[in-house]
């Protein structure tokens, strides 16, 4: 799409786009350059020499146990993150749709969650199931079941599951609400003219029209799950008990700058980066055949 | 008030497609010029050509005898109605009708005054403290109309301003546009893609067609001398009828078995393309139509039908009179009712 | 809906009354938490109802801070938050309707070189290129300042992107006639596009200064003094703080004040929010 009207200075537009442009060199091309050049230096602990060294931190990353490890944590992590977030807020969506009174009072109360950092919402959850005082885990112990997630891996992981599907539910409802207020209500009338009862309308007529919005919040939970869950984890484990919950964004951070690994975080951070624009590309290539409908 | 004049005036874009070529016309003072053609044919580019909105590529356009072709929009003095109206939504409609006043510096007690005059000028008083969305159809044109009118330019444009209106208010607005031009006597340009406004509104028209003024000229002129069969063929409702024929070799053409004799000279065996209005036809011996559709429209008669060999014609007949399908029906051609048109090129040969 | 069945309306409000309730209920422990005092909050299981101290907890909180990790008090924090938000918030507005501005109302050389520029750091996050870009800060001497905190996250492709699209449904004419009304450029945009668009601003805003409170990770980066540290940043060191018992009253309601303000934003701008986020996404 192209406006037909443009004003004819030569300059103004340079001005106007200045800002823009040089605040995403310095602080977007530049350092993502660097990345890219560091991922393939390898630096000593001083700092003081550094050495070409081809493909070897990919190689050596790609070799490390603790990587491969760091990987499966992240992809179980966002898979649960979005089978449950996603499943969650259509459930709450669905319900929401069928009521008629007092439907928006319903939608504030779903959609503040959003607001809070996810750092936040991690140190909530924490205190939830806090082992010494949280009242989760007491109600749990009192059902005979032992949850600290400072020492149990498994349970810490499942509480930054909880933590972070809280924190984008209100995201997910909004969508999926506006995807079903957008679904014309005579298809639903006419199914049930055509005799489907609610249960079947929903998994013929509505789930169906509603599975591109589905699609595109999956990319959009997966992409939040890699990369927007920081806070999640540094709020409430730092990647622990014995790096159990430690996601990819989190050892790039850990090893770059506790770690002091530069070129293997570095590396760590181009493999990122080709995550984030494929996944990016998806959602955009997913977004194009939308408009088409 | 002013002369606009329009020499050679041309637009291409990228060198390759000329969408304009080569447009001349002198506009008097205070003239109504309609410029009509259908969608495409380079109207509204001429139009914001003469506005200062698109570049132009060859030729000049003056205003007043000065030469315009470098000038930005608001040094050219001319106010333009759009055919979306181009209200600014956020602003009353005071504001929108002061905004152009308040950009020249103009005092507020000047545009006071003015704004006030035009609103009451063209009855929108009641509506001045109004944002654009709460007024309809007709008053955004009012509104738009007093934007042009407070800025007493040399020159108004109109892009097809009624398009957006509905039927009846379209005949009406139609009236009054030229009541209220004929009034200020301001020298204007209205581009439309219906006949009927043309006809009924322009002092002169310039018909075009694919870039190219096929015609310019009052609009008697232009229905009863048609200067091409494209002309010929845009002008007039029902459309005119076309017979496809040859130049005999007398000179004369034989149509249905009756024979015509062209006024002017044409080379025997050139091909010709005949016309004659509907409306130019009435029952009466000349030929023999087979009717096959008839409309009623209460004033007048549509009788479609064919002649002998086939060929299909159009009649308008009184509304007293109606005919039945599948009937003969006798019609004759009105004296000079006639126009030749060349096949291959489409130029106006002549009448007969 | 299209038949009537009582039954089923009662399970859905039930259903969603459950959803509100699981989801309300870790603020509302907080909150209770925050009410109490400390002695309170360190035997299990922990009140869940409010008691007497909130005033005492959030004036302690505010005006002296959590000793145990930090001798700031939260106002200062607050501040920070606010700061860097506002600041993120409104200097991406800014830079972005200016950009957008150029990219749709003019034609120059490297204008869709502009707009890809600006359209890839959409696949950039600050989390996959964390380390050179604090680099980049610290070499700028940008480390524990304002500027530190707000500049390097105010280039937004969506933010331009949502103008871009907002520019081009703004029809020609309007452009046109004020230019024959007498407008440039910038009186146009002043006059005419600024007033225009109202709405998109007003979501973008609500959206962004959500986005700018909540930021953690970059934060974390560039401050090294805790006079910078923003509330965000309270809440987690204090509630992960390992060596200490803790004061969950006053974590309580440092986390309360912390989420306080977008809270209230999301809340009493619901229409410019939901707006706000359906169509950043598109």
């Amino acid at each position: 799409m192209e406006k037909r009207v443009t004003f004819n200075e030569k300059t103004l537009p340079y001005l106007l786009v200045l800002p823009q442009i040089a605040i995403t060199i310095a602080f977007f091309f530049w350092p993502s350059w660097q990345a890219i050049y560091q991922s393939v230096l390898l630096e000593d602990a001083f700092g003081g020499n550094t050495r070409f060294v081809w493909f070897d931190n990919f190689a050596h990353l790609f070799r490390d146990p603790a990587y491969y490890r760091s990987a499966m944590i992240t992809a179980v992590f966002s898979l649960l993150v979005a089978g449950l977030g996603l499943s969650i807020s259509l459930l709450l969506a669905v319900m929401a749709d069928r009521i008629v009174r007092g439907a928006t009072a319903y939608k504030a109360f779903l959609v503040w969650p959003y607001a809070v950092a996810p750092a936040v919402a991690g140190v909530l959850w924490g205190f939830l199931f806090n082992p010494a005082v949280g009242i989760v885990a007491w109600t749990l112990r009192i059902f005979g079941y032992e949850f600290n997630y400072v020492l149990n891996g498994g349970q810490a992981l499942a509480l930054i599951v909880f933590a972070a599907v809280w924190s984008q539910i209100s995201y997910n409802f909004l969508f999926f609400l506006a995807g079903l207020q957008s679904i014309p209500k005579s298809l639903i009338e006419a199914a049930a003219i055509d005799g489907a009862g609610p249960g079947r309308r929903f998994w013929t007529i509505i789930f169906p029209l509603l599975s591109p919005t589905g699609f595109f919040l999956l990319v959009v939970n997966v992409i939040y799950a890699f990369f927007g869950t920081f806070g999640v984890v540094d709020g409430l484990t730092k990647g622990g008990p014995a790096k159990a919950t430690e996601i990819l964004v989190f050892k790039v951070y850990n090893d770059g700058f506790r770690g002091q690994d530069l070129g293997g975080s570095a590396a760590q951070s181009v493999i990122l980066m080709a995550i984030v624009i494929l996944l990016t590309v998806v959602q955009f290539r997913f977004i194009e055949r939308k408009v088409h409908y | 008030m002013a002369t606009v004049s329009l020499r050679g005036v041309r637009k291409s874009y990228g060198g390759t497609v000329e969408v304009i070529q080569g447009i001349d016309m002198e506009i008097t003072d205070g003239e109504f010029i309609v410029i009509v053609g259908p969608s495409g044919c380079g109207k509204s580019t001429l139009l914001r050509m003469v506005a200062g909105l698109e570049k132009i590529t060859g030729g000049e356009i003056a205003i007043d005898a000065r030469v315009v072709n470098e000038l930005e929009p608001k040094d050219r003095d001319i106010a333009m109605v759009f055919q979306n109206y181009a209200l600014y939504p956020h602003m009353s409609v005071y504001d929108n009708m002061a905004y152009g006043l308040k950009i020249r510096g103009v005092s507020k007690g000047e545009i006071d005054e003015r704004v006030k005059r035009a609103a009451k000028t063209l009855e929108i008083e009641p509506f001045l403290e109004r944002k654009p969305r709460q007024l309809s159809g007709g008053q955004r044109q009012r509104v738009a109309m007093g934007r042009a009118i407070v800025r007493e330019p040399k020159a108004f444009l109109f892009d097809e301003p009624l398009s957006n209106l509905d039927a009846k208010l379209r005949v009406q607005m139609r009236v009054e546009i030229k009541k209220l031009q004929r009034q200020l006597g301001v020298t204007s340009i209205y581009v439309t893609h219906d006949q009927v406004e043309a006809m009924t509104m322009g002092d002169r028209l310039i018909v075009m067609n694919k870039g190219v003024a096929e015609q310019i000229g009052t609009p008697i002129d232009v229905y009863a001398q048609p200067a091409s069969l494209f002309v010929a063929a845009f002008i007039g409702s029902p459309s005119m009828n076309f017979l496809e024929t040859r130049i005999g070799a007398d000179g004369s053409l034989a149509l249905d078995g009756a024979s015509l004799k062209p006024k002017t000279r044409i080379d025997p065996g050139r091909a010709v393309t005949i016309g004659i209005r509907p409306e130019h036809l009435s029952v009466g011996s000349g030929f023999d139509l087979k009717v096959e559709l008839v409309e009623l429209l209460g004033a007048d008669t549509l009788v479609y039908g064919r002649l002998s060999d086939g060929k299909g014609l159009v009649v308008r007949l009184p509304g007293t009179e109606v005919p039945k399908i599948g009937d003969r029906l006798p019609v004759k051609a009105h004296d000079g009712a006639w126009h030749l048109f060349d096949s291959e090129t489409g130029k106006r040969l002549g009448a007969a | 809906m299209v038949e009537n069945r009582p039954w089923l309306t009662i399970f859905s409000h039930l259903v969603v009354l459950i959803g509100v309730a699981i989801i309300a209920f870790p603020v509302w422990m907080t909150f209770v938490a925050s009410t109490h005092d400390a002695q309170t909050m360190l035997r299990s299981p922990v009140p869940v109802l409010p008691g007497p101290h909130l005033l005492k907890n959030y004036s302690e909180i505010l005006t002296q801070g959590y000793a145990r990790t930090s001798g700031i008090p939260l106002t200062i924090a607050l501040f920070n938050s606010m700061v860097m938000a506002l600041g993120i918030c409104i200097g991406k507005i800014v830079i972005s309707i200016i950009a957008a501005f150029a990219i749709v109302y003019f034609r120059f050389p490297f204008r869709m070189a502009a707009f890809w520029a600006i359209f890839v750091t959409l696949m950039l996050p600050v989390e996959v290129r964390i380390v050179p870009t604090y680099g980049v800060v610290a070499g700028l001497g940008m480390v524990d300042t304002y500027s530190g905190l707000i500049i390097p996250l105010i280039a937004s492709a969506t933010a331009t992107f949502l103008f871009r699209q907002f520019f081009l449904s703004v029809p020609d004419e309007l452009a046109e006639a004020s230019r024959v009304d007498g407008a440039g450029p910038v009186r146009f945009f002043f006059d005419i596009l600024l007033p225009m668009s109202r709405t998109t601003i007003a979501a973008l805003f609500v959206i962004q200064f959500i986005y700018g409170w909540n930021q953690y990770l970059w934060p974390l980066l560039v401050t090294n003094k805790e006079s910078f540290y923003t509330a965000v940043m309270l809440v987690a060191r204090q509630a992960t703080a390992v060596d200490a018992t803790p004061s969950w009253n006053l974590i309580m309601a440092t986390a309360m004040l912390a989420m306080l303000p977008p809270v209230l934003v999301v809340v009493f701008m619901q229409r410019q929010f939901v707006r706000g986020l359906v169509e950043t996404e598109k």
